[in-house]
């Protein structure tokens, strides 16, 4: 053989090479399921990230359902963000996208609000009068931020100038939030933070927010002159105790002072003055800088619509769904996805991600005439920075053990640079992965 | 994570860059491993001396790799917390020695063409 035609051979050899490496690529790829065909009339309430999703999960799986979405909001909010914007990591419109662009070919969208739910009738009536009848309905509207329960608060008194911040009312919000972060941690003073007694989304935000204010302040040689206090509503700092521990050690280790039992009351924006709710009576503090997050319920029109729990969580109005399937317990063809349902854990976008194939299953399962196997074990998950540049990579389920997604790998209660990578990088990119139905 | 796919993975990538972007580095890593067999096809050796100055740039391609993930991340070096830390920052700057290296052979072969080392 020459040497010409030893070229050849490898050249031949070197193609085929080349193709069947391509063709074992594309087997690695995600199976999909078989799609069902159907008649039925589904109705999603609310579009956003829960509400996206199984809308993109149910238009694959789905031949021929009539799939419509009702939400009044056109723009799309990336809710994780809104830390790293009050951080003065990222502007505004990182967070902004429009509702449409995450919404699926083939299904009606009614930009509209609903104004009544009725699972009797199953039929939705939006603000705008429409009547939607629906074969299975999924709630998927999120919550209410309660601003109004903090008395004397009102979202026109944020911004530097007062020191007061939101920046769990939206991404405009959180721009300002870091405007007064700011300027607090040039000048110096008492930078107050809390959450709220309720149900809340991120428990780990305002956490993340009190981490970033003291890494700010040393970053700037100015923590001397900053003092930081959180406010518990209950005698923890959060609510799985290995992670409360940690978390405590670390307060301590960067001189955070906490104080338990104390939920913000009031705010006197004139006075620069704070009132907190304790066992002992009501405690005014002074602040320089305060960071609000109000109390968090189900809106009034699910509220109003007999689907909330009757003896659970009454002044917050979940929905009443089984812990493991987020099937409606009283009706059965009502299913919730995200911060709307009643259980214990996982008001997260992370949540959101692990809701979505339960909810499939057993929805397509039940129109496929099987029954659905899939369950939802509470996982959550809260990258919970500790400083630029560091977080900890906290997952957990409804029996508060941690469920570390790459154990031995990604210590769940160290400080890494790996996990704030997640954050910083691949979490929003998980998060419009999901929305489109494909993570 | 619940669903670690290929196609899961290939989805958050997308998202990150842009499926645009994403596909065009794809695309271009392809093109200089392809480059990269072809020239040592073609020349049906490795050339010691193109392989010395791509050793010698390895470096360069390691600590930009890296100096460009802690700038898009705004971290620094004290950030590193764990073994994780140091491994994966290990692996980013051979992936980008490696990366920069095989791109300086390849553009030496091709520029020069094939060289009889002595």
């Amino acid at each position: 053989m020459n040497r010409f035609e030893l070229g050849q051979l490898s050249r031949r050899g070197f193609i085929s090479l080349a193709a069947g490496g391509a063709a074992l690529a594309t087997t690695g790829a995600s199976v999909t399921a078989q799609t069902v065909k159907t008649s039925a009339r589904i109705v999603i309430l609310g579009a956003g990230a829960g509400g996206a999703a199984i809308a993109n999960r149910l238009a694959d799986r789905l031949d021929g359902a009539q799939i419509t979405i009702i939400d009044g909001r056109a723009q799309h909010w990336y809710q994780p963000g809104f830390t790293l914007i009050a951080a003065g990591l990222k502007g505004a419109n990182y967070s902004v996208s429009q509702t449409t662009d995450w919404l699926p070919r083939g299904i009606k969208f009614i930009p509209d609000y609903a104004a009544e739910i009725d699972p009797e009738a199953n039929r939705i009536t939006t603000l705008g009068g429409e009547r939607v009848e629906y074969d299975y309905l999924i709630v998927a509207t999120g919550l209410t931020l309660d601003w109004d329960a903090v008395e004397g608060f009102d979202l026109s008194q944020t911004g530097p100038d007062t020191g007061i911040t939101a920046h769990y009312a939206g991404p405009e919000e959180a721009a300002k939030t870091w405007a007064a972060l700011d300027k607090f941690t040039d000048q110096g003073g008492v930078g107050l933070f809390g959450r709220p007694a309720t149900e809340m989304k991120c428990a780990g935000a305002p956490l993340k927010i009190t981490f970033l204010a003291e890494d700010i302040a040393s970053r700037k040689g100015n923590r001397d002159k900053v003092e930081l206090v959180y406010n518990s509503q209950a005698q923890n700092l959060f609510g799985v105790p290995v992670v409360d521990h940690r978390v405590r050690q670390l307060f301590d280790d960067r001189d955070i002072t906490y104080r338990w039992s104390h939920v913000l009351k009031a705010v006197d924006a004139g006075a620069k003055t704070a009132t907190y709710a304790t066992p002992d009576g009501d405690v005014t503090t002074a602040f320089d800088f305060l960071n609000v997050i109000p109390p968090q319920r189900a809106p009034q029109v699910v509220r109003d619509s007999g689907l909330s729990w009757a003896d659970k969580w009454t002044d917050q109005g979940w929905i009443e769904v089984d812990q493991q399937t987020l099937r409606h317990q009283r009706y059965a063809n009502v299913f919730g996805i995200g911060d709307i349902n009643g259980v214990p854990k996982g008001k997260t976008a992370a949540s959101v991600k692990w809701h979505q194939p339960v909810v499939e299953d057993h929805l397509v399962s039940e129109i496929a005439g099987r029954e659905g196997t899939k369950t939802f074990n509470g996982y959550t998950s809260c990258p919970l920075i500790t400083r630029i540049g560091r977080a900890m990579l906290i997952e957990f389920d409804y029996k508060n053990h941690l469920v570390p997604s790459f154990p031995g790998v990604i210590a769940p209660l160290e400080e890494l640079w790996v996990s704030w990578l997640m954050k910083e990088v691949a979490l929003k990119a998980t998060y419009n992965a999901m929305l489109r139905g494909r993570a | 994570m619940e669903e670690m796919t290929f196609g899961t993975i290939l989805a958050v990538f997308e998202e990150m860059f842009g499926a645009g972007l994403f596909w065009a580095m794809v695309v271009v890593a392809a093109v200089i491993t392809v480059g990269y067999i072809y020239v040592l096809i073609r020349d049906r050796e490795m050339s010691m001396r193109k392989f010395l100055l791509a050793q010698l740039s390895m470096p360069i391609g390691g600590i930009a790799a890296v100096w460009f993930v802690l700038w898009i991340t705004r971290s620094g070096m004290q950030h590193m917390g764990g073994p994780i830390d140091a491994l994966l920052l290990l692996g980013i700057f051979g992936a980008g020695a490696v990366g920069f290296a095989i791109l300086v052979y390849v553009a030496q072969s091709l520029v020069r063409g094939k060289q009889v080392d002595n």
